[in-house]
């Protein structure tokens, strides 16, 4: 079993630095998600840990062994690409043989491995056809099935799902989802700006922004105590207010709320951080008042905008009956340990 | 059905004009030897001289050998251009563009400044041993014509190989290394195939040129090496020997475009 470590990994291109010192661990066996916004260093993360990109500084390692100077043929990956990248003039049997060709595979055990990998994804009667004659969601499958022919420790995945329609991709996240309970030994780097897709796959998600790991953690964790504003606003939604923290609670607005305070110096500036689900309509503890901006019919639930002393919350409820109009005055609370204090300057820098 | 034809029309009648006419003239010229009539008389006799037949094999072996070496040395150059990342690939792609417009014997010319008997290759031989001349005499044999045309032709192999170089997705490359394959691996089973089709463009534009380039073999001076354009130079220049020069030109026709018409057949067997 193989696993993926970062050593303090920096690339640069043309002086800006587009991958800053970072320091990660992907256990064997396991499904990492790099998510982040665009431009913030994932696929450059991949292909370092590819070796299509040369690290200004520091080391990467599989299995255990520093691979940092080792060319792409010999590193022993799987790789998935967005643009799929099939051999136009192979049939699709011989584009997933590639590997097993390349890598001296005996002969006689090619057509079997062949036949396994695209029995695997779905694809088992397409091996005679070309690649332009597979519809766009056909030609992934055989593009993951060409990467899992040669067995690989590790499969990178780079944002395998962004060029299928929405229905297509949901079908195909349960896809790979079911892949990676087939193959538990194989380790996967999923790079992915779509936070559903990091949050329905992931183990642990590794949060980028502007070239730097942000925040590390399973997807539960990242969701429930996000340890940064940035992480709290990209991985789900979140209502991020300022306060100022008191002995027993913070001061948001003139209003004392309930919160656990623990780690944060009194009289500090923090941002607090409720999610927008968690926020119920009518009074309660941690009550907020304010004046509803806008509300939004989503089928299952109500998304209101209210605003509050100058800052906008969000709060989703189930669908209600009687609608507050725009422009009435509503009532909101939360649960004391619904709520996370970030403390000021752990914030995207 | 009328509308088609009337715009096919002027362009057909001006090909005929300007080519076919002409074309037609050549023939029929060489049926007409100079005694008078119409025979086969300066065909036998043509066909039947050893000048022709060395003019002949001359002119076919060049002008193979030539569009191989061509199509080796364009596809390994245009490789190197477009894979390998050398400060300069830029400039060096947009020289070949420029290399395509210069005369064919301005490349010969160069080649003569360089290994010609009064060239720089042999002065500072003689400077430095002192001998009455250098040992460079290969311009003016076949190798020198092979050389020369080499140089100058395989531009025309890699503008259409580094344009077909440039459309190929890089990451096919990547995957392709990535499950494995070495970069000869990644060349041969990748890249190439994917080029086929404008090697074969190339190969086929320098295979015609070869067979009819006659400003190369004209300027490298070499006396014992006739090709067919040059052997219908002379005779109908040098000698005024009108007839058999249009049956060499009539020859020279037929060998070009089946030689041509042999490697399309070819080189689609080969999958371009
Ligand atoms: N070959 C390159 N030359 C110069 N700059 C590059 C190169 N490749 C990437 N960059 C820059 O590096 C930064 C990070 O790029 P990267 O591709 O890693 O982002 P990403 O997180 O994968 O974004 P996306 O979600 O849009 O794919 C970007 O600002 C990009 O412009
Ligand atoms: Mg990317």
């Amino acid at each position: 079993m193989t696993g993926i470590r970062f050593e303090r990994v920096s690339v640069a291109y043309d002086g800006t630095t587009v991958l800053d010192a970072l320091d990660l661990t992907v256990e064997p066996g396991e499904v990492m998600a790099l998510l982040g916004p665009s431009g913030s260093g994932k696929t450059t993360a991949l292909r370092a840990v590819a070796g299509f990109v040369r690290p200004a500084s520091g080391r990467v390692f599989l299995g255990g062994r520093d691979v940092t100077g080792l060319p792409p043929h010999r590193r022993g990956i799987g790789m998935v690409v967005q643009q799929y990248a099939l051999f136009p003039h192979m049939r699709v049997a011989d584009n997933v043989a590639f590997g097993l060709r390349a890598q001296k595979v005996p002969r006689r055990e090619i057509p079997a491995r062949v036949a396994e990998a695209l029995e695997m994804t779905g694809m088992g009667e397409y091996g005679r056809r070309y690649p332009r004659e597979l519809s766009g969601g056909q030609q992934q499958r055989v593009a993951i099935a060409r990467a899992l022919a040669v067995r690989p420790g590790v499969l990178l995945l780079d944002e395998p799902l962004s060029a299928l329609d929405a229905r297509l991709r949901s079908g195909m996240l349960a896809e790979l989802a079911r892949l990676h309970r087939e193959l538990p030994d194989v380790t996967i780097l999923y790079v992915t700006h779509d936070q559903v897709e990091a949050l329905t796959l992931a183990d642990r998600i590794a949060v980028m922004d502007r070239a730097r790991l942000q925040d590390v953690g399973t997807p539960r964790e990242l969701y429930r105590a996000p340890r940064t504003e940035f992480t709290a606003s990209f991985v789900g939604n979140a209502n991020l207010l300022p306060v100022t923290v008191g002995s027993t609670g913070v001061a948001f607005d003139g209003v004392e709320l309930q919160v656990d305070t623990q780690g944060v110096a009194k009289g500090a500036a923090a941002t607090l951080c409720v999610r927008p689900h968690l926020v119920g309509l009518g009074p309660g503890p941690n009550r907020l008042a304010g004046v509803v901006g806008e509300i939004q019919w989503r089928g299952a639930t109500h998304r209101l905008y209210v605003d509050v002393g100058g800052h906008r919350v969000m709060a989703d409820v189930r669908e209600l009956r009687r609608p507050p109009a725009p422009g009435e005055a509503v009532e909101m609370h939360f649960a004391p340990e619904d709520a996370v204090l970030l403390a000021a300057g752990v914030s995207r820098d | 059905m009328t509308r088609r034809l009337t715009w096919a029309l002027p362009p057909a009648l001006l090909l005929a004009a300007a080519f076919l006419y002409p074309l037609a003239l050549v023939v029929r010229q060489s049926f007409r030897p100079d005694t008078g009539g119409t025979s086969l008389q300066p065909y036998t006799d043509v066909l039947g001289s050893v000048a022709f037949r060395e003019a002949l094999w001359t002119t076919v072996w060049l002008a193979l050998a030539a569009t191989a070496c061509c199509l080796v040395l364009g596809f390994f150059l245009a490789l190197v251009i477009a894979f390998v990342p050398f400060p300069g690939a830029k400039a060096v792609a947009r020289f070949v563009d420029v290399f395509l417009s210069f005369p064919s014997f301005l490349i010969t010319l160069a080649l003569l400044f360089l290994y010609g008997t009064v060239g720089m290759a042999n002065g500072l031989w003689t400077e430095v041993t002192g001998a009455a001349s250098g040992p460079f005499r290969f311009l003016t044999t076949p190798w020198g014509i092979l050389l020369a045309e080499v140089t100058y032709f395989t531009p025309f192999v890699m503008r259409p190989l580094l344009a077909a170089f440039s459309q190929l997705d890089t990451a096919q490359v990547e995957v392709a290394a990535s499950l494995g394959a070495r970069p000869g691996q990644i060349v041969g089973r990748v890249i190439l195939p994917e080029a086929l089709p404008a090697l074969a463009a190339g190969g086929g534009l320098v295979l015609v040129l070869c067979l009819n380039e006659f400003g190369i073999v004209l300027f490298t001076g070499a006396k014992g090496v006739t090709t067919l354009p040059m052997l219908v130079y002379s005779k109908a220049i040098l000698e005024s020997e009108y007839p058999g020069a249009c049956v060499v030109a009539v020859v020279n026709v037929l060998v070009s475009v089946g030689l041509y018409g042999l490697y399309r057949v070819v080189s689609r067997r080969a999958g371009a």
